[in-house]
């Protein structure tokens, strides 16, 4: 798999192969949508800033713990007893991994 | 005193006076939360204008806010344990503290005299003089368990006493703070798993917490001695496997309506309706996706209900006599919030994503006008004040 791949959600990698490198360091609108989501509808628990709030803080440090694997896990299917839900009906593998890796290295666009 | 003190005095009071300009009354003031920019919006609801926008309130990702009796000022909770008062007729901030790391909500004591915040870092409760923000008192909820928990569902109660929830330890907590040096707290412990909100029903008497970890809702009746802990609508998910919750509901501003109760279930798609005589369930609605926000209009007739990710975009209105919804209203994408006029004639909403406040007709439900506002959240208005449990 490129590299490139596992830097953008579904839908922003058929775009971004397609698209000119010059235009590569724009953001896709998906990585949009989804940067929004983790701000507004996961912050909703974990804080605007992710640092926090019913549920766990989202900061690198903080997740330092978890494989990637694990992470992506969490978000797909949730953590049974807990107010995390699965959010398989609303988001792909590919968009769970996207957020877990981009929460991991700190950089949310 | 000195004549030139006087003179100096008296120089020093006109450029206050000259901000203040004419004098007005802060009943038809409100309050609405900016939440990514930190900052409030001050709005007449007369006019339905902004008359000012005060910034540098930290966090407000989950903020709320309580008011002084004489309405002139706002407390506001912010997400990063800020307490900011708020002027609303200068709309300047008059104080502001970092009391926490992490806060959820606050209230206001029955006299005006004490702040109370909910803190889920460090945990506990904090209480402040309303005039100054100095701390006066601190209340660490450590559970039977032994463990620093978070508090939720903060409310005050007749008596300056507030109640609130361990949601960790799974407890319900009353203190008494007439003596401030040393609070009363009467401890109910291992009341269900997970309470996640609390309120109080608007006589200040009935204090229900909502139970995130099991299928039911803790009620405590604040009139009786000693105080105890009651399970209420047991068991109602009916055991089947409940829907994800993507935003947890809120019991602020529930609807409390006549001898009834409507309340968001949790994991369901549905309101509750509790006889407030029995505390037995007495109906239920089937709504449009997961209900957060419940919001009764003042005469009781209608609720406005809004809704979780990803049914967000949508209000519906539900009509208490029979529990049927009556209308849905669009109004764009998250809807987080909805707040009455003090009579019921208008409802505003915020539109998080469309950067709008609307304000709608509670009657014809037509759209009356709009307020642009950024990334919105919570509306107050300042009846609050009047209000117990708010």
């Amino acid at each position: 798999m490129p590299r490139r791949s596992r830097l953008w959600p579904s839908i922003a990698v058929t775009s971004l192969v397609a698209m000119a490198p010059a235009v590569a360091s724009e953001t896709p609108s998906d990585a949009v949508r989804l940067a929004n989501l983790v701000r507004q509808d996961c912050g909703s628990c974990h804080g605007l800033s992710l640092k926090g709030g019913l549920g766990k803080p989202l900061t690198p440090e903080h997740l330092r713990t978890w494989s990637r694997e694990q992470l992506v896990s969490i978000i797909l299917d949730g953590v049974p007893g807990t107010p995390m839900p699965p959010w398989r009906p609303l988001l792909s593998e590919p968009d769970a991994r996207w957020i877990a890796e981009r929460l991991q290295h700190g950089d949310l666009p | 005193m000195s004549v030139m003190r006087l003179v100096l005095a008296f120089l020093l009071l006109i450029p206050a006076a000259a901000c203040a300009g004419e004098l007005r009354g802060t009943g038809n003031l409100g309050l609405i939360v900016e939440r990514a920019t930190g900052s409030v919006l001050i709005v007449d609801t007369t006019a339905r204008k902004p008359i000012g926008r005060v910034e540098g309130l930290g966090d407000l990702s989950h903020a709320s806010a309580v008011f002084s009796p004489d309405q002139r000022y706002a407390y506001v909770f912010g997400r990063d344990g800020g307490l900011t008062k708020v002027d609303m007729l200068d709309a300047v901030i008059a104080r502001r503290i970092v009391q926490a790391g992490n806060a959820i909500g606050g209230a206001i004591s029955d006299d005006g005299a004490l702040i109370a915040v909910s803190n889920y870092e460090p945990g506990g409760v904090r209480v402040f003089d309303a005039r100054t923000l100095d701390p006066v008192a601190s209340i660490p909820a450590v559970g039977a368990d032994g463990k620093t928990s978070k508090t939720v569902g903060l409310v005050d109660l007749p008596g300056r006493r507030f109640a609130w929830a361990l949601y960790d330890a799974g407890e319900i907590w009353v203190g008494d703070l007439r003596d401030v040096e040393a609070p009363a707290v009467t401890r109910l412990a291992g009341v269900g798993k997970l309470p996640y909100d609390g309120n109080v029903t608007t006589d200040g008497r009935h204090y229900l917490a909502g139970l995130f970890g099991e299928d039911g809702v803790v009620h405590v009746d604040t009139w009786r001695q000693p105080l105890k802990a009651e399970r209420i609508l047991n068991g109602y998910g009916r055991g089947e496997q409940p829907l994800p919750v993507y935003k947890m509901p809120h019991l602020e501003g529930w609807a409390a309506v006549g001898d009834r109760l409507l309340l968001p279930a949790v994991g369901r798609h549905e309101l509750i309706a509790v006889d407030l005589r029995s505390f037995a369930e007495a109906g239920r609605v089937a709504t449009h996706g997961q209900p957060v926000f419940a919001v009764a209009r003042p005469d009781g007739r209608h609720v406005w209900v809004n809704f979780a990710h990803p049914h967000n975009d949508t209000i519906e209105i539900v009509e208490t006599e029979t529990l049927k919804v009556v209308h849905r209203l669009t109004p764009g994408p998250a809807v987080l919030h909805m707040e009455f006029t003090p009579r019921g004639n208008e409802v505003w909403v915020s539109v998080r994503d469309a950067d709008r406040i609307d304000i709608y007709d509670a009657v014809s439900f037509a759209k009356k006008g709009e307020i642009v506002a950024q990334k919105p959240s919570g509306i107050f208005f300042t009846a609050r004040a009047t209000r117990i449990g708010q």
